[in-house]
C-alpha cells in the first residue's frame, strides 16, 4: 500500500470512530438531560410531596425476639434456660472521652484489657444513641455499684437481657450441646429476619438439631422516633412467638450416675430403654461446660480446653468409632445359629491358636492355653476367640455382613444429633468400595471377634444390643421426647416415628439361646464379666470386649498396665438387664481403659443399679476402689 | 527535550506539559477525578453517621485506585495492546477458577482471596474486555468484516456469561457494554445495531423466563409498580425517592439527611450514596456532580478523538462510555427510572474494587493522550 493509500485508510477510519464517538457523546448528553429532569421532577416539583413524606417517615419498625425454648429432662429437671443478665452499656453520644471514662469505671467495675479493645471496636460502627455493651455478666454488686455512680456517667446505663444457661452444668454438655453468638457462618445458612435482634444460635447438639424449634418468631413494635432517631413512643406491638420447649428421653439422675461412673476415664456411654429407643443418658468424657461457649470463646479459653487434649468437644458416644471387638460375638454367633452354620451342642477345640489351612501366621486366643472343648454358650460366656474365629471362616463375611446390616451397623442410626458417624461393617463390596481391594478370608476371620476393619459408634452398639435384647424388633433411638408448644402447652411426639423393623429368625428360640449365653457371662464363675456378680438380684445380659490397639502377639507377656496408656487395649462392653424383661440396655467404652471385663463392665452395673433399683451403693464402691487405686499408683510412683 | 512539541496529525504543534509529558496524566481529566473522589469521601463520612474509620478506609482505597492510575498511566498503547490478549486470557482463567471454586464451596462466589484482598475477576475482565475487543478491530480494517463482528461477539460473550452465572448480572451486562461499545465506535454497520436491539427485544421476554432468578424478576417488577410492596423490596425505590425528593433544590445540608441518618435509606454508603447526595445537598449539588461527571466524560471523548491509532481510540471510547454507563445505572436506578441492579455510583460509594478499576481505567485512557507519537 503506498503511503498516500495508507494515509487515507488512516483518516477514514478516524474519520469513522469520531463520527460515532460524537454519537455517543450526543447521546451521554441526553441521557444526563433525562437523568436531571427526574431530578427537577422528584427535588422541586414534587419537592412538597416527598417533604411531607420525609416528616411523617418517623415510624420504624423494630424487631422483638423471642425467649428461647426451654429444654427439660424426662422427669421435668430443668437443663437449659433464661436467665437474666445484666450488661453495662455506653452510650456513645453522651461520652466524655473514651479513655478516662473506662478508668474511670474500671473503679467501680472491673475491665480487662479484651473487654477495653472489643469495646473500642463496637463503638467504631456504633450510631451515637445506640447503646454499645461494655461488659456483661455483671454481678448483683455490681450492679448496684454502678446505680450509686451513675450521676457521674451520663452515658452509662445497666440494660437486663435474656442469656442461654445451663443449671446442670457439664451434665449431659454433648448431648444438649450449647449455643453461641451468630457470627457470620451462621448468616448464610439462617434467615436473617428472623434473628434480628436475637444474639445467640444453637451450636451444637440439641441446641442446633432442634434450632428451629427452639427459636420461636420474633414479634415487631411500631415505634415513633424523633428527628435524632430516639424512640419517643410505642404504637403498635406484636408479640413474639417464644421457642418451643423440649422434654428430653433423658434421666439426669441416670446421667449423673453414668457420668460419675466413667469418672475420668475417656470414653463414653449410652443408655437407653430397649422398647422405646428413648435414650436414657449419653456420656461422652472427656466433657465441657457450655456456659464457656455462651460469651463467645476466647483464644485462652480455647487453648485451655484443646490442651487438655482428648478433644473434649467430640461427642464420643455418636461421632467416635472403636473397634467392637468381642461384644460383635453374640450377633455372629445369632447369625452362624440362623445360617445352621454352629449348633448350640457343638463344640469347637480351643488350644489358644487357630491357623487358616496352609497358613502359618497364628491367629490368637486371648487365653494362651485355650479354653479346651467350647459350646456356644461357654463361647461366648469366656468369648473365645478360636471359636469365633472359626465360626466366622465357615460362615463367610457375605452372610456375616448379610445378617449384621439389619442390626445397624455401618450406618447412621438416624438419631437427630448432627454429625453422628456410621462406623464400618466390613463387606466384599464395602471393601472394593472404600479401598478398591478384594476380600481376603484372614479378614473374615478377624471380622468374627469383632476387629479388622469392623468399627461402631457407642451408640450404634446399644441400638443393636437393644435389638438383640427386643429379640429382633429394631428400634430408633431418639432423645428429645416432646415438643411443648409455647402457645397452647399441647405436646406432640417429636421424632417422626419410622416403621417398625423386625429381625424375623428361622427359630426364635436361638434369641434366648444367645441371652442364655450372654446371662453366663455374668453368672458363670469364668465368664468375662463375672466380677460385677456380686450381690446382684436381677439378671444381666452382657458381652465384654477388649479392643487389642497393638498386636496380640506383642506385648503379650507384658501387664497391660505396664503399657504406655496410648497402646492400653479399649475397654467395651454391651448388656441389657432384665435379660428376660429388659428395661434398659447399655454399651460402654472406655478409651485404653484395659480389659472390658475389668474396666468397662462396673460402669454398666453402676447403671444398671441405680435404674432398675435406685441404688448407687455399687457406683460409691466403684469410685472408692478408683481412688484407692490412684492413691496406690501416687504412693508407688512417689 | 525536543519530544515536548510533537505535531498532531494537523500538524499543528502542541506543547505537552510537564504533567503530560513525564507522568504521562492529563491536567483536567485527574483534576475532576479528583474532586468527584473528595466529594464522595465528604458525602461517606456523612452516610457513615460521621464514623471516621470507615471514611478513612474510603481514603486508603481512593489512594489505591490513584496509584493504579499513575500505574496504567506510564504503559504505552502499543504496550498495552501487545499485552491484551494475556490479559484477556488470565481473565477467563480466573472467572473459571472462582465458578470452580463455587462448585466446591457449594455457593455463589464471586472473588478470589489474595491475603487479605478479595479480588474480583469480573473487575479485571471490565478492563480486559474492552483491550481484548480493540486489538482485534484495530489490527484491521474499520469498519470491521462480518467474520470479525462475530469473533469479536463471541469474545465479549464467553466472559459475560461467565459473569451471569456466577450470578452478578448487573456487572455482566456492564462488562458486555464495554465490548459492544468497541464494536460500536469500531463503525459497524447500522445493520448489525438495528439487529442487535432487535434481536435484545426479542430476547428479553426469553430472559425474563428462563435465565432470570426469581429475586431478579421480583427486582423488575418492583421497579413497575414500588407501591406493591412497600416494606419488602419496594422499600428501596419509595425511601430513596423520599430522600431524593425532600432534600428539594438546595438540600437538608451536608450531615443533616434526616433519612440517612435514621437510617431510612438502604445501602445508603454504596448503591444508594446519591440518593444521600440529592437529600444533602439538593439539585444544585446533584447537578453539579452531574456537571463534572460530563466533563470527565467529555473529556474521556476528546481524548479518544484525538487519538492517532485506532487501538487507543476505541479503548478510550469505549472505557469513558463505560463510565458513563454505571452513572446512567446507578443514577437511573436511585432516581426510580431504571430497576435497582445493584452497581455503584462511580468515585463516590464505598467500595475498594470498583474504585481501584476505574481509576485505572483512566489511567490507560490517560496514557493514550500522553503518549501520543509521531504519525505514521
Amino acid at each position: 500500500m503506498s503511503r498516500n493509500a495508507q494515509l487515507r485508510e488512516h483518516h477514514r477510519a478516524k474519520g469513522c470512530t469520531q463520527r460515532r464517538l460524537a454519537i455517543a457523546g450526543a447521546l451521554c448528553a441526553l441521557a444526563a438531560v433525562v437523568l436531571l429532569a427526574q431530578m427537577i421532577r422528584l427535588q422541586v416539583v414534587e419537592h412538597h410531596h416527598y417533604a411531607t413524606l420525609s416528616q411523617e417517615n418517623r415510624v420504624k419498625v423494630e424487631p422483638i425476639p423471642p425467649t428461647r425454648g426451654l429444654i427439660y429432662d424426662r422427669n421435668g429437671t430443668l437443663l437449659a434456660e433464661n436467665q437474666p443478665s445484666y450488661q453495662l452499656v455506653i452510650t456513645p453520644e453522651r461520652l466524655e472521652g473514651v479513655a478516662r471514662t473506662l478508668n474511670r469505671i474500671d473503679g467501680i467495675v472491673e475491665l480487662t484489657e479484651a473487654q477495653r479493645r472489643r469495646f473500642r471496636q463496637r463503638l467504631e460502627t456504633a450510631r451515637h444513641f445506640e447503646e454499645v455493651p461494655l461488659r456483661t455478666h455483671l454481678t448483683q454488686r455490681e450492679v448496684a455499684e454502678v446505680a450509686v455512680n451513675r450521676h457521674r456517667f451520663p452515658s452509662l446505663e445497666v440494660q437486663a437481657r435474656l442469656v442461654r444457661h445451663y443449671p446442670q452444668g457439664e451434665i449431659a454438655a454433648h448431648a444438649l450441646g450449647h449455643v453461641g453468638r451468630i457470627n457470620e457462618q451462621d448468616l448464610r445458612r439462617i434467615d436473617a429476619a428472623a434473628y434480628r435482634g436475637t444474639d445467640y444460635i444453637g451450636k451444637s447438639g440439641i441446641e442446633l438439631a432442634y434450632e428451629e424449634v427452639l427459636h420461636g418468631e420474633p414479634g415487631f413494635k411500631r415505634v415513633e422516633t424523633n428527628a435524632l432517631g430516639r424512640v419517643i413512643r410505642t404504637m403498635e406491638r406484636q408479640a413474639p412467638r417464644p421457642g418451643d420447649d423440649l422434654i428430653l428421653t433423658l434421666d439426669s439422675g441416670l446421667q449423673r450416675v453414668a457420668e460419675r461412673a466413667l469418672g475420668e476415664q475417656a470414653g463414653a456411654l449410652v443408655a437407653l430403654q430397649p422398647g422405646s429407643g428413648e435414650i436414657l443418658a449419653m456420656v461422652s468424657h472427656p466433657d465441657y461446660n457450655p456456659e464457656l461457649f455462651i460469651e463467645g470463646m476466647t483464644t485462652e479459653r480455647f487453648a485451655k480446653l484443646a490442651e487438655q487434649g482428648q478433644q473434649p468437644l467430640f461427642n464420643r458416644a455418636v461421632q467416635g468409632v472403636y473397634p467392637p471387638a468381642s461384644t460383635i460375638k453374640p450377633f455372629i454367633g445369632l447369625g452362624a445359629l440362623e445360617h445352621g452354620v454352629v449348633t448350640p451342642r457343638a463344640t469347637v477345640e480351643c488350644d489358644g491358636e487357630y491357623h487358616l489351612e496352609g497358613r502359618d501366621r497364628p491367629y490368637r486366643c486371648w487365653r494362651r492355653w485355650g479354653h479346651g472343648e467350647v459350646d456356644y454358650r461357654r463361647a461366648i460366656a469366656e468369648s473365645c476367640n478360636v471359636y469365633f474365629y472359626d465360626t466366622a471362616f465357615r460362615m463367610g463375611i457375605d452372610r456375616i455382613s448379610g445378617f449384621l446390616e439389619p442390626f445397624g451397623f455401618g450406618a447412621e442410626t438416624g438419631l437427630e444429633l448432627l454429625g453422628e458417624r456410621s462406623g464400618v461393617l466390613p463387606s466384599r463390596a464395602w471393601k472394593r468400595r472404600a479401598i478398591g481391594e478384594g476380600w481376603y478370608h484372614g479378614e473374615t476371620v478377624l471380622t468374627g471377634i469383632g476387629l479388622g476393619y469392623f468399627s461402631a459408634t457407642p451408640l450404634q452398639l446399644a441400638k443393636a444390643t437393644a435389638t438383640l435384647a427386643n429379640r429382633g424388633r429394631v428400634v430408633q433411638p431418639q432423645l428429645v421426647r416432646t415438643i411443648r408448644d409455647s402457645i397452647d402447652g399441647s405436646e406432640s411426639r417429636a421424632a417422626a416415628t419410622v416403621p417398625q423393623q423386625r429381625i424375623e429368625l428361622d427359630d426364635p428360640r436361638h434369641w434366648e439361646v444367645t441371652v442364655d449365653a450372654m446371662r453366663r457371662a455374668v453368672e458363670d464363675p469364668s465368664g468375662t464379666a463375672h466380677r460385677i456378680a456380686e450381690g446382684l438380684d436381677y439378671t444381666i445380659a452382657a458381652k465384654t470386649g477388649t479392643a487389642q490397639i497393638t498386636g496380640l502377639a506383642e506385648h503379650r507377656d507384658d501387664q497391660p498396665e505396664e503399657r504406655p496408656r496410648r497402646l492400653r487395649d479399649h475397654a467395651l462392653f454391651i448388656g441389657f438387664a432384665p435379660a428376660d424383661e429388659p428395661e434398659i440396655a447399655v454399651a460402654v467404652v472406655v478409651e485404653h481403659g484395659g480389659s472390658g471385663g475389668a474396666k468397662a463392665a462396673p460402669i454398666a452395673r453402676s447403671v444398671f443399679d441405680a435404674w432398675l433399683r435406685d441404688d448407687r451403693s455399687y457406683l460409691q464402691a466403684l469410685e472408692a476402689r478408683r481412688r484407692r487405686a490412684e492413691g496406690g499408683r501416687e504412693a508407688s510412683s512417689g | 527535550m525536543s519530544k515536548s512539541a510533537l505535531p498532531n496529525a494537523q500538524g499543528v504543534g502542541v506543547r505537552l506539559s510537564f504533567l503530560q509529558s513525564r507522568l504521562h496524566l492529563d491536567g483536567l481529566l485527574l483534576t475532576a477525578l479528583l474532586a468527584v473522589a473528595a466529594f464522595g469521601v465528604a458525602v461517606l463520612y456523612s452516610a457513615f453517621g460521621q464514623d471516621w474509620g470507615q471514611t478513612q478506609q474510603q481514603i486508603i482505597r481512593a489512594s489505591v485506585g490513584f496509584a493504579a492510575l499513575l500505574v496504567c498511566a506510564q504503559i504505552p498503547p502499543r504496550t498495552l495492546q501487545r499485552w491484551s490478549l494475556w490479559i484477556f486470557s488470565l481473565g477467563i482463567a480466573l472467572l473459571l477458577l472462582v465458578m470452580a471454586k463455587g462448585i466446591v464451596n457449594q455457593g455463589a462466589q464471586r472473588w478470589i482471596e489474595l491475603g487479605p484482598v478479595h479480588f474480583q475477576p469480573s473487575e479485571l475482565m471490565k478492563l480486559a474486555l474492552p483491550l481484548m475487543v480493540a486489538r482485534l478491530l484495530s489490527e484491521h480494517d474499520v469498519p470491521p468484516r462480518p467474520s470479525r463482528v462475530l469473533l469479536a461477539l463471541a469474545l465479549i460473550a464467553a466472559p459475560t456469561l461467565l459473569i451471569a452465572l456466577q450470578p452478578d448480572l448487573g456487572t455482566a451486562v456492564l462488562v458486555a457494554a464495554s465490548g459492544l461499545f468497541v464494536l460500536f465506535l469500531a463503525g459497524i454497520g447500522r445493520g448489525w445495531i438495528l439487529g442487535g436491539l432487535t434481536a435484545l427485544g426479542a430476547g428479553a421476554p426469553l430472559l425474563w423466563f428462563f435465565a432470570m432468578h426469581d429475586y431478579q424478576r421480583e427486582r423488575v417488577m418492583t421497579f413497575l409498580n414500588p407501591e406493591s410492596d412497600p416494606l419488602g423490596a419496594g422499600y428501596h425505590i419509595i425511601q430513596s425517592q423520599i430522600a431524593i425528593g425532600s432534600g428539594g433544590l438546595f438540600g437538608k445540608g451536608w450531615l443533616n439527611g434526616t433519612q440517612a441518618h435514621l437510617e431510612f435509606i438502604p445501602e445508603r454508603h454504596t448503591d444508594f450514596v446519591l440518593a444521600v447526595v440529592a437529600e444533602e445537598f439538593g439539585l444544585v449539588g446533584v447537578a453539579q456532580l452531574l456537571t463534572v461527571y460530563l466533563i470527565i466524560v467529555g473529556r474521556g471523548l476528546y481524548i479518544a478523538g484525538s487519538a492517532q491509532e485506532n487501538f487507543p481510540r476505541l479503548v478510550a471510547g469505549a472505557l469513558t462510555l463505560t463510565f458513563f454507563t454505571y452513572v446512567l445505572v446507578n443514577a437511573g436506578m436511585v432516581s426510580g427510572l431504571l430497576p435497582v441492579v445493584g452497581l455503584p455510583l462511580p468515585l463516590v460509594s464505598f467500595g475498594g474494587s470498583s474504585l481501584v478499576t476505574i481509576m485505572a481505567a483512566f489511567g490507560m485512557i490517560m496514557a493514550a493522550h500522553t503518549h501520543r507519537r509521531l504519525w505514521p
